[in-house]
C-alpha cells in the first residue's frame, strides 16, 4: 500500500468510525436550507437567489470539515508519523485533500436533493451544475487544506482559518455561483458561459493544487 | 554536565571507508533556545554505533528537546549536529526512515487499532506488506498484545498504548532508537518483555532519557547528564 493510499484510508476509516464531520456538514447544510426558506418566505427559488443560497450554505457547511482536518494530526502526533517516515511530505497534503473532496461530494449527494427539494421546480440543471461543484470541491480542498495546516500550527486555530481562509474563496464563490444562476435560471439553464466558469473554476484548482504542492513541505518544518 | 570529546570536524568524502569511522551522533556546542529561554545551552557529543547512550536530568534541562532534534523533528538554534552521516538540518530528508523515535506522547491515532497503526506506519516507511505483516504480529505477540490488536487505542491503558508505541518505533528496524523514557507506564513484566526489543547492539545506537539514575545508566555505555 502506498502512503498516499494508508493516509487517506485512515482518514475514511476514522470519519466512518467516528462521524465527527459529514454529519455535521449536513445537518448544517440542511437546517441552513429550512432557515432560507422561512428567512426569505419564498418556497421556489432560481437564478441568483438559488446560487446566492446553495453555494454559500455549501462553504461554510465544508468549514466545519476543515476546522476538523488536522486535529488528529496535530493532537495524536500525525505530523511527527510523516515528518519521520521517509516519504516526500506532500503525500499528506494530497491525502487530506482528497479527503476533504470525498466528503464535500458526500454532503452535496445529501443536502443539493434537499435543497431541489425545498427550492426548486425543476431539477434540469442539477446536473451540468454538479461538474461546477466537482471543479469547486477540488479548489475548496486544495485551498481549504492548505489553510488549515497553517491554522493548525497556530494557537488561534479555530478563528484564524475562516479569517484567511473566506478571502482566499472569493473567486471560487463568484465563478460557482455564476456558473449556478445561469444553470439554475427560472426557464431552464443557460449554457452560456458555462465553459468560462469551468476554465476559471479549473484555473482556480491547478494555482491552489500548485501552491499547495510547493509550500506544504516548508508548513510542516518547526 | 559531563561531555565526551568534541567531534572532529567531518570530510566532504563520504566513501565507505570514511563513512565507518563516522559517528552515530556527533554533537558540538549544540544550542536550541525558545524565544528569550535556552533549552540546550550547548551540547557535546560523540557516540560511536552501537552504544548506549542513558541521557538523564531534571525536568526542563532539556532531554526531550535534544532528541527531537536528533529525530530531524526540531532545529537546532546553533552548532553542529551530525546523525548517522547526516548533518542536520540541511540532510534531515537522508535521515528519515532510519531512526526509531519514541516521545513522551505515543505517535498512536487513538480510533485506530494497534494492528491498523503499525500498518499505517509501515506504509509511510513503504515496508513491504507480505514482509511486514509477520513482523507486526510477532511484534504484537512479543509485546503481549495479540489479544487487544483490534481494539481502538483510545481503549487502551497508558502501559498498552506505551507498547504499541515502543512496537512502532522499531517497527522498521531502525538503524538509531531514541527513547524517551520507554520505561513509563509499564508494569514489570511489560519492561521484562520490551528490554530485548529496544536494546542496543547488532551496530543499532540507542540513546534513552530518563529522570534518575538507575536501570538506564546501569545498561549505558556511558551517561550523559544535562541540566
Amino acid at each position: 500500500m502506498t502512503a498516499y493510499a494508508a493516509l487517506l484510508g485512515k482518514d475514511l476509516r476514522v470519519e466512518l468510525r467516528t462521524l465527527r464531520s459529514l454529519p455535521a456538514m449536513a445537518l448544517f447544510a440542511v437546517t441552513a436550507f429550512i432557515i432560507f426558506r422561512f428567512g426569505l418566505d419564498r418556497e421556489q427559488l432560481s437564478g441568483e437567489l438559488a446560487a446566492g443560497v446553495l453555494v454559500p450554505t455549501l462553504l461554510f457547511a465544508a468549514l466545519l470539515a476543515i476546522n476538523r482536518l488536522f486535529v488528529a494530526e496535530r493532537e495524536e502526533g500525525g505530523f511527527d508519523l510523516v515528518r519521520l517516515a521517509p516519504v516526500d511530505r506532500t503525500v499528506l497534503f494530497a491525502a487530506k485533500a482528497s479527503a476533504l473532496v470525498i466528503y464535500l461530494t458526500v454532503l452535496e449527494l445529501v443536502a443539493v436533493p434537499i435543497f431541489a427539494l425545498f427550492f426548486l421546480e425543476s431539477a434540469s440543471g442539477l446536473l451540468p451544475f454538479a461538474l461546477i461543484l466537482l471543479l469547486a470541491n477540488v479548489g475548496l480542498a486544495a485551498t481549504g487544506t492548505l489553510i488549515s495546516t497553517i491554522a493548525t500550527m497556530s494557537r488561534a486555530r479555530d478563528l484564524l482559518a475562516p479569517l484567511i481562509l473566506l478571502p482566499l474563496l472569493v473567486p471560487l464563490v463568484i465563478a460557482a455561483a455564476g456558473a449556478g444562476e445561469h444553470l439554475l435560471a427560472e426557464d431552464g439553464p443557460d449554457y452560456g458561459r458555462f465553459g468560462t466558469w469551468l476554465g476559471l473554476l479549473g484555473l482556480y484548482d491547478l494555482i491552489f493544487l500548485l501552491v499547495g504542492y510547493a509550500t506544504f513541505d516548508f508548513l510542516l518544518d518547526d | 554536565m559531563e561531555r565526551t570529546a568534541a567531534v572532529q570536524s567531518r570530510s566532504a568524502d563520504a566513501s565507505p571507508a570514511n563513512r565507518a569511522l563516522e559517528p552515530a551522533i556527533g554533537l558540538v556546542e549544540l544550542r536550541r533556545d525558545f524565544g528569550d529561554r535556552t533549552a540546550l545551552p550547548g551540547v557535546d557529543l560523540r557516540v560511536e554505533p552501537g552504544q548506549s547512550v542513558a541521557v538523564i536530568g531534571p525536568n526542563g534541562s532539556g532531554k526531550s528537546t535534544l532528541l527531537r532534534i536528533l529525530a530531524g523533528l526540531l532545529r537546532p538554534s546553533g552548532g553542529v549536529v551530525s546523525v548517522l552521516g547526516c548533518d542536520l538540518p540541511k540532510e534531515t530528508h537522508r535521515l528519515r526512515g532510519r531512526v526509531g523515535y519514541l516521545g513522551h506522547e505515543p505517535l498512536l491515532y487513538r480510533d485506530l487499532s494497534p494492528r491498523e497503526n503499525l500498518g499505517l506506519s509501515a506504509a509511510l516507511h513503504g515496508l513491504d506488506r507480505e514482509v511486514i505483516e509477520p513482523r507486526i504480529e510477532a511484534l504484537l505477540d512479543a509485546v503481549g498484545m495479540t489479544a487487544r490488536a483490534d481494539d481502538r487505542v483510545a481503549e487502551l491503558s497508558a502501559g498498552m498504548k506505551q507498547r504499541i508505541d515502543i512496537c512502532r518505533a522499531v517497527l522498521h528496524e531502525p538503524e538509531l532508537l531514541l527513547l524517551d523514557e520507554p520505561d513509563a507506564h509499564l508494569d514489570p513484566d511489560a519492561r521484562r518483555r520490551l528490554t530485548p526489543l529496544i536494546a542496543a547492539g547488532n551496530g543499532r545506537t540507542r540513546l534513552v532519557v530518563s529522570h534518575e539514575r538507575g536501570v538506564v545508566t546501569a545498561a549505558a555505555d556511558f551517561v550523559l547528564e544535562l541540566g
